[in-house]
């Protein structure tokens, strides 16, 4: 487009661009930085952006406690693995139904559907619902259920599914297939690019949440792992009541309690660190396309 | 006769229905669940709004709880008190904040990464901005902690070398918002980018042709060709944000602000303080009665809003 010219602008863009990115990344590596920094370190010189010098400690301490945390990332798992399976399946069963033209009650439920996004109760009665009446205190489902059928995910499906030429549901049917069968075994595989992104939101929003875990779930043993982040954080010496406490000691005679938060950060982040390349660009793509109609 | 027909209609009407679900049973069977969910977890919570009329007993669940005397008692309290009326003025203030300098931060990272032309460095730069998007909120306190903390604080380390004295943000009411936009920029707006940068990408390149013939320079092209054609974007975007300027990012409030009461002055908002009624002080009548206005006011903000919007562009509103 504008060949050969090395505009001011375009070197102003290359250089603000850096600096936002480099903003965005600080806190990233500041946090890496202090996994990695001995206490005294921190304590004299403040978090920084590289480490003084190299320790493993926090980590080390971290690890004597493993147990916990391995349970809590195998809550996070099963939610998200679960969540994003039957979050995918109730809201592409229920986007292909509102694609299906020949439904006389299509307009209706359409209508029923988008009113969840313009209507809310708020956290109160949202609360007493699932507590008083739906029973979920404590049940590891109540970190699951309540995101299951989302409104936003259901007219974006139904708007891929609208995409399918009618052909393709017309000769299955010749063909003696059933709704269930067609949905399956024809609509599903072709909506994959829309599926891709829609399990990426579901399974990102399950990964992160601790929402329902904070409202719902009060049983440690039953909590995710950004709530078990969020209790280190708030109150290191959580550590002291494993039963790994004397090895604790003897690592360190004092429980490096910033090192530690920072380094239970970095073990909650890790995995979404480490699939985001690979990911990222499904996600660019699916806010693309997302623009949801009504 | 006439009776008759409207009648006939009607359970015409009716019996067309049940036959449509009778030949389709298997796709409404599809339906279902989704119904249920949505039932569940939106529809009964929405007749819950009537909790803000009611001295709410949770054993007595939301029908079973009498109703206050007078009706509106729990609006009685709710507007005499300062902390409720300042988390309403902090929540439009904070979210007013997060729109505009969200606007102004997404059109400008979305100009300047279509500017760059090497598309390596486009593509890992979009990526850096998105990462934050990415981590959740909890973590996203954890890192603010790392800069405000007063001991250890990056912000006060820097001071500190300077020679200045520590400051001890969390008890800073005034500093916060300014803090808030800063975390709230950092978090989303390579996420916000996105939908600008598509807009971009689709603007045809024979406009800025046309300009650079003309003798146009950068900034006029930008001017007179770039925003005004983002203009429809821009618009609606910010419409749809203004639609949900009541409801105020639990998480972030949660997980930042948390239980320093010191600040809350500039940064309690209506959905943590909607929390700790029901969680912790226990003062349910007063949160659902927050909740309520909070509602109530939402839904004529969305809907007015999502009209606005679809006059703009028929396909952006959500109905």
């Amino acid at each position: 487009m504008r060949k050969g010219k090395i505009s001011v602008f375009s070197i102003a863009s290359y250089v603000l661009v850096t600096l936002f990115s480099m903003f965005c990344l600080l806190p990233f590596l500041m946090v890496i930085s202090g996994s990695l920094s001995p206490e005294k370190d921190i304590l004299k010189y403040g978090f920084t952006l590289f480490p003084k010098s190299i320790s493993f400690i926090s980590y080390k301490i971290l690890f004597l406690d493993a147990n916990r945390i391995l349970n809590a990332y195998k809550v996070t798992i099963f939610v998200t693995v679960a969540g994003t399976f039957f979050n995918l399946l109730i809201n592409a069963m229920a986007g292909y139904v509102l694609s299906r033209k020949e439904l006389k009650c299509r307009r209706f439920l359409s209508i029923y559907t988008i009113i969840t996004m313009l209507f809310s109760g708020g956290m109160v009665p949202w609360y007493i619902v699932c507590v008083n009446y739906l029973h979920l205190k404590d049940k590891i489902i109540a970190l699951i259920i309540p995101y299951l059928a989302y409104a936003w995910y259901i007219l974006l499906l139904r708007n891929f599914f609208q995409s399918i030429p009618d052909e393709m549901h017309e000769s299955a049917k010749i063909d003696g297939a059933g709704e269930f069968t067609i949905f399956v075994k024809i609509m599903l595989p072709l909506a994959k690019p829309a599926l891709a992104t829609v399990g990426l939101f579901a399974a990102l929003g399950y990964w992160n949440d601790w929402w329902l875990g904070l409202m719902l779930v009060d049983e440690t043993a039953k909590q995710p792992l950004q709530l078990l982040l969020r209790t280190i954080v708030s109150n290191v010496t959580f550590l002291q009541s494993s039963p790994n406490a004397a090895m604790m000691q003897q690592v360190s005679a004092t429980i490096p309690a910033e090192g530690i938060k920072m380094a239970v950060t970095i073990v909650t982040i890790g995995p979404i660190i480490l699939l985001y390349p690979f990911v990222q660009r499904y996600f660019v793509k699916g806010i693309m396309v997302g623009a949801v109609k009504g | 006769m006439k009776v008759q027909n409207v009648y006939d209609k009607r359970g015409n009407a009716f019996k067309v229905i049940l036959k449509d679900i009778a030949k389709h049973k298997s796709l409404y069977m599809m339906f279902l669940p989704a119904m249920l969910l949505l039932l569940l977890f939106n529809y009964l919570p929405l007749s819950g709004l009537i909790l803000a009329f009611k001295d709410v007993n949770f054993k007595q669940g939301i029908w079973g709880s009498d109703w206050t005397q007078p009706i509106y008692n729990n609006f009685i309290f709710l507007f005499s008190s300062d902390s409720a009326l300042r988390a309403f003025r902090n929540t439009i203030v904070l979210n007013g904040l997060f729109i505009a300098f969200g606007v102004f931060f997404e059109v400008s990272l979305a100009l300047l990464l279509n500017e760059i032309g090497n598309k390596r460095f486009k593509k890992v730069t979009q990526s850096i901005t998105i990462l934050p998007y990415f981590v959740s909120w909890i973590v996203v306190g954890v890192f603010a902690y790392n800069f405000f903390s007063t001991d250890n604080g990056t912000i006060n380390g820097l001071l500190a070398s300077l020679g200045i004295p520590r400051v001890e943000w969390y008890s800073k009411p005034a500093a916060w918002p300014f803090i808030l936009v800063m975390i709230n920029r950092w978090k989303i707006s390579g996420y916000g980018a996105i939908m600008y940068l598509a807009t971009l990408t689709g603007i045809d390149s024979s406009y800025y042709e046309a300009a650079q013939i003309d003798g146009a320079s950068k900034w006029h092209e930008i001017k007179y060709i770039t925003l005004p054609l983002l203009r429809p974007t821009i618009i609606i975007l910010t419409l749809l944000q203004v639609g949900k300027i009541m409801n105020a990012d639990f998480g972030m409030f949660y997980a930042i602000v948390g239980d320093a009461s010191q600040i809350f002055s500039s940064s309690d908002v209506i959905d943590t303080f909607v929390y700790r009624g029901l969680k912790q002080t226990g003062d349910i009548g007063m949160a659902s009665a927050a909740g309520f206005v909070q509602s109530i006011i939402s839904f004529v903000l969305v809907i007015s809003s999502n009209l606005w919007a679809r006059k703009m562009d028929k396909d952006s509103a959500i109905f």
